[in-house]
């Protein structure tokens, strides 16, 4: 039991309980805030991976810029208590079943595949940080035209909501 | 003891957190003691005067009774996240200075080489923006859970803010990590020493090619922090006090003490990206100016051992007379051989942090609060497009000589 072993399972363990929680609470805001718990500990499993630049970046868009506009539309609006629906029969006939045979698909495709296989780069195997140099590097050159062209679909999407923002007047 | 010797950069790390959480928080205290000092000053009164002398105790009488205040919590208070908040405004608040290299990456204490940090991160700088982009929900909590209009108010208000002026912060510091080419503090540092070759009196410190970035930073960062001008997310005039109107007793200590940490980070990584760090501004050559901590603490003894003698009475004078012995024991110890050249680097950093945390006590001294509509132009409709522009300036004169080369 290496220390990123139980490391791991700290984070995945908070993971899925924040998941739960955003799911089960009913205040609008302990949703928002379990995201963040499942964001932030999402970036500490990318750091054991050796990304640390994509950790930070993690923490400072996700759970730093886009749930800090939740809260805060939240808060503006004072949302209420959500009310509790009947589960519907769906999630219940058709949702559970599915769900359990997607796990199950995981897992047999994880115990076969390469990728239960090799340890991945950091995470208990050895120390290899990705520097920012590379990252930037591989982003910059090789994969330049992906890159500006998602710049392009986010400056669209800003562009549309403005647009929606404005048909009132 | 095996545990000890397999985890020995556990061991020191944690004997370096407990050193420095000992040292900021008693720096804390007493920012507040300065604060209220050169305000006073500055508005020809004494300041805190009576608790100790000078004032000196009077932290210590203030953290007493926050500790003896009742603690409320309001009807209605959503429980967890109303104590939740300000134990997250503080905790990420003093993480952040784990961060901060206080002297050059190479020290021998005790005969093993240390550095001066408690985590040296490779990306330092991005790491830090993530912690304090984090910083605001424990405003925006503290002010949702209280259930209680003027709180809701001054969160909704300090949220916006700081999402404002996170965005001109964030862009204001680029062009230094352009210059640097790192993110890594210590390094960033290194990259500012020596001299301009045809000015080699003007030390290669970043303020002086991105004074514009570093003006813009210390805006935003005076905003960041909720600071006078920039203070609106407690504007009492119009909020009470903002989003910590309903706590009390020690939580609202400890939203003090988030503050007034945040108000340091700020200065330090000011000091780190534009000031040169722990790099003095005069040449190495100089070598007479290493006793300058010891003759500056045994001259701040001589001063208070003179004001013992003529100005104080009772036990005022006694107190002075512990605080000048402490002074002068200090500065003899400066003077040893093994210590003067561990310090010569927290000195000038330490220096410089202070002249930078006067300036914040200055400005609240002297401005005015901004309105709620100048203090968001300000932010977007100035610091944003400057400092961008600043940014593609910085780019095209990094990249201009080696387009002119190829």
């Amino acid at each position: 039991m290496s220390l990123p072993f139980i490391l791991f399972f700290v984070f995945a363990l908070i993971a899925i309980g924040g998941a739960v929680l955003l799911i089960m609470a009913r205040e609008p805001i302990h949703s928002a805030l379990s995201l963040i718990l499942v964001m932030m500990s999402l970036a500490g499993l990318y750091l054991m991976l050796g990304a640390e630049f994509i950790a930070s970046v993690q923490i400072i868009v996700y759970a730093g810029a886009v749930m800090v506009l939740f809260v805060f539309v939240i808060m503006l609006l004072n949302a209420g208590v959500e009310e509790r629906t009947d589960y519907s029969k769906m999630a219940k006939y058709a949702g559970i079943p599915l769900g359990i045979l997607l796990l199950l698909e995981l897992a047999h495709w994880m115990h076969h595949s390469l990728i239960g296989q090799t340890p991945a780069n950091g995470a208990g195997s050895a120390n290899v940080m990705v520097s920012t140099r590379d990252l930037s590097m591989q982003l910059f050159q090789k994969y330049l035209f992906p890159f500006e062209a998602t710049s392009i679909l986010i400056l669209i999407a800003i562009l549309g909501a403005l647009v929606l923002a404005k048909r009132d007047e | 003891m095996e545990f000890v010797a397999q985890h020995a950069v556990l061991v020191v790390s944690l004997v370096k957190i407990v050193i420095l959480l000992f040292l900021t928080l008693t720096t804390l205290a007493y920012l507040t003691w300065f604060e209220r000092k050169v305000v006073a000053h500055i508005q020809s009164r004494w300041g805190p005067y009576y608790v100790g002398a000078h004032g000196l105790l009077q932290p210590l009488a203030d953290g007493v009774k926050f500790l003896f205040k009742e603690d409320v919590t309001p009807a209605g208070a959503d429980k967890f996240l109303y104590v939740l908040a300000p134990f997250l405004a503080l905790s990420l608040a003093l993480t952040t200075i784990a961060l901060i290299p206080f002297g050059p990456a190479t020290i021998t204490i005790l005969g093993q080489p240390t550095q001066l940090i408690v985590a040296n991160v490779n990306i330092g700088l991005m790491f830090l923006f993530a912690i304090t982009s984090i910083g605001v929900y424990g405003l925006a909590l503290a002010g949702w859970s209280s259930n209680s209009k003027y709180p809701l108010l001054g969160g909704l208000r300090s949220s916006a803010q700081m999402i404002s002026y996170e965005v001109a912060l964030t862009l204001s510091v680029v062009g230094v990590v352009l210059l640097a080419g790192t993110l890594n503090f210590n390094e960033m540092v290194s990259d500012q020493t020596g001299y301009y070759r045809y000015l080699p009196f003007i030390p290669r410190w970043h303020v002086f090619p991105q004074i514009i970035g570093f003006l813009c930073y210390f805006t935003s960062a005076i905003a960041e922090t909720n600071r006078v001008p920039f203070d609106l997310p407690e504007a009492e005039t119009e909020l009470v006090a903002g989003f910590h109107t309903e706590y009390s007793s020690f939580k609202f200590a400890m939203f003090f003490m988030a503050e007034y940490a945040n108000m340091l980070t700020v200065s330090f990584l000011a000091t780190i990206l534009f000031l040169g760090g722990w790099l003095s501004p005069f040449p190495d050559s100089w070598t007479f100016l290493q006793y300058l901590p010891a003759v500056g603490l045994l001259g701040l003894g001589v001063y208070l051992g003179y004001d013992a003698v003529m100005g104080a009475t009772g036990i005022a004078r006694i107190q002075l007379v512990v605080i000048t012995c402490g002074a002068l024991a200090l500065g003899a110890l400066c003077l040893l051989p093994a210590v003067m050249p561990i310090i010569q680097g927290p000195f000038w950093f330490l220096l410089k942090v202070g002249g930078l945390l006067f300036f914040y006590v200055w400005t609240r001294g002297t401005l005015p609060r901004f309105r709620y509509d100048q203090l968001m132009s300000l932010g977007w409709k100035l610091l944003l497009p400057v400092s961008l522009v600043n940014l593609v300036g910085t780019a095209l004169w990094i990249i201009f000589p080696l387009l002119v080369k190829h």
